[in-house]
């Protein structure tokens, strides 16, 4: 038994290596579709999260909250949900994104939304508020103030944003029920694990599986060391 | 400021690299046909092979698969999530005519299921037939003697268990709260060595069975052969452009896959794959022995399971369907 592991564990290292086509394109695809997905919930979260961190205003408790409880929602209920809203016959069927990397782009960046808000929004609130007032008093404007106070939480607003990239492109549920894992179209590192291993190709597996798991470590990693410097 | 511009720049230019390499290893063709389809056909790897032929013919049509059970390709299909599908449970096939949502029905291929088990054969029911076996392996169950593995996904090849149950005189849904019935609720593979791991029996399809043997990925083997109580034929519906539900259907290039898998081309690929591995093709042609006529008692078992009234596809379920009947 831990024979074939072994030799299946070389053949893993042999694909990767050899620079398969449809390895690489399986790659390119879950970097491509789960960094869309990213920049999406960005672009949509990061204004959201100044405003939450910086100013106080009626039902901000109520919106904190609310992201907060969607960070832990299981991406196959996620998923389940969103195949029932874009399927042909469902309420958002005219946009065609069943069964496509937009599709799964959308639905990953719903996932997300959440840990970017939640996070960066604690960033930016837990930024000194002597910063605030000192900025003030040397007679910043409001929009200066706010800059001063987003590049000193910078580094928790790139911690948010590694951290729901990450949580994006090892997520199996969302691409799974919203992508359909069709060959050459939707197939992503995620479902392509599931995929193979289901087939009994344990090579391809694991090979996918380290592919996934460096991807999202050495990004950790990458951001981590920057940051000590 | 300038700091922010650049790193967002950056973002932008490594999502723009990204992207560009992706985008360079696609092709753009000019459209699309989805076909929901089951498992088998897919985990043999035999849909790729007719995808890339049949994209040869027509380099305009991208043809996606999507690899379900029956249940579940046939709902998706309802929902005009596919444009048509390519199943093998000839009762729901019937249904889906019948309520409207498909035409043009044609039976192109036909294997068998076999009965698989450990080697030791604990229930002893080497060379019985399927539906003695069946019984056999519920006494021995329920001495703790034998298991049984059931696909439980709604597929095809569950709808095949469930009858041959049905016909041994046991409702399959009071089965699945027995302790020696397992219901692994996967595709074939997964559940062929769900059962190896538990040394348990299970009905299979002889091409994925015989994929996984080869692959070594299983040690089962074949406990009782095929039969006609174990016949296994595939069709392909296209969604009915006229219902409303599924009017969106790609149906043109749902005929012209239809079409090609009938015609000889079609029929030589089924025909060629698995023989040079197995001596068998995986999924025998079904139009071809009609043409050819030559094993007239096999033809008579499909008529008589997954014809209805006589034919593959009454009238009133045929639309623009010239030559193909």
């Amino acid at each position: 038994m831990f024979e074939t592991f072994v030799v299946a564990f070389r053949q893993a290292l042999d694909l990767i290596l050899s620079g398969d086509p449809e390895v690489l394109s399986i790659t390119l695809r879950s970097l491509y579709v789960s960094g869309l997905a990213t920049m999406l919930s960005c672009m949509w979260g990061l204004p959201l999260s100044v405003a939450l961190g910086l100013s106080s205003f009626p039902g901000k408790k109520l919106i904190r909250g609310f992201f907060n409880a969607l960070l832990g929602i299981p991406t196959v209920a996620l998923g389940l949900v969103l195949y029932l809203l874009l399927s042909k016959s469902g309420p958002l069927g005219i946009f065609h994104l069943l069964y496509t990397p937009l599709g799964i782009s959308v639905g990953q960046s719903i996932l997300i939304t959440p840990i970017v808000v939640s996070f960066a929004s604690s960033a930016v609130e837990s930024t000194d508020v002597e910063l605030r007032d000192l900025a003030r008093t040397l007679g910043a404007s409001s929009f200066q103030t706010s800059s001063v106070m987003l590049r000193e939480s910078l580094w928790g607003i790139v911690l948010a944003v590694i951290a729901s990239f990450n949580r994006a492109i090892a997520e199996l549920g969302i691409a799974m029920m919203v992508g359909g894992n069709i060959r050459y179209v939707t197939r992503v590192l995620t479902t392509s694990i599931a995929l193979e291993t289901a087939r009994g190709e344990v090579a391809l597996s694991i090979a996918l599986a380290i592919i996934l798991m460096a991807i999202v470590f050495s990004i950790t990693v990458a951001i981590g060391s920057a940051r000590r410097e | 400021m300038t700091r922010w511009l650049a790193i967002a720049s950056l973002i932008i230019v490594v999502m723009g690299a990204i992207s560009y390499a992706y985008f360079s290893t696609q092709s753009k063709p000019k459209e699309h046909l989805i076909v929901s389809t089951t498992t088998s056909l897919y985990e043999t790897g035999f849909l790729d092979i007719l995808k890339y032929d049949f994209e040869k013919k027509y380099p305009s049509i991208n043809v996606s698969f999507i690899s379900q059970g029956t249940g579940l390709a046939i709902q998706t299909a309802m929902r005009g999530d596919a444009d048509m599908m390519l199943v093998h449970d000839a009762a729901r096939e019937l249904k889906f005519l019948k309520d409207g949502y498909g035409v043009n029905r044609k039976v192109i291929a036909y294997n068998f299921f076999v009965i698989v088990g450990p080697k030791e054969d604990p229930a002893n029911v080497k060379g019985l037939s399927p539906l003695e076996a069946f019984k056999r392996i519920k006494e021995s169950g329920e001495k703790k003697g034998a298991m049984w593995v059931s696909r439980g996904d709604d597929s095809g090849t569950h709808a095949k268990e469930k009858s041959i149950w049905k016909t041994a005189g046991f409702d399959a849904t009071n089965l699945r709260k027995m302790d020696w019935y397992l219901e692994a609720g996967s595709g074939m593979t997964a559940t062929l060595k769900m059962a190896d791991e538990k040394g348990a029996y299970t009905i299979t399809d002889l091409g994925t069975y015989l994929m996984n043997y080869n692959k070594k990925n299983i040690k089962l083997e074949i406990i009782v052969e095929a039969g006609k109580d174990t016949l296994n034929v595939y069709s392909v519906i296209a969604n009915n452009p006229k219902k409303t539900e599924v009017a969106k259907s790609n149906f043109d290039a749902s005929m012209k896959f239809i079409k090609f898998v009938v015609s000889d081309e079609g029929q030589a690929l089924f025909d060629n794959f698995g023989k040079k591995e197995y001596g068998q093709p995986l999924f025998a042609p079904y139009v071809k022995l009609l043409k050819s006529g030559s094993n007239a008692e096999l033809i008579q078992w499909i008529k008589q399971q997954a014809y209805f009234d006589g034919t593959e596809c009454p009238q009133e379920y045929r639309y623009q369907a010239e030559g193909l009947y």
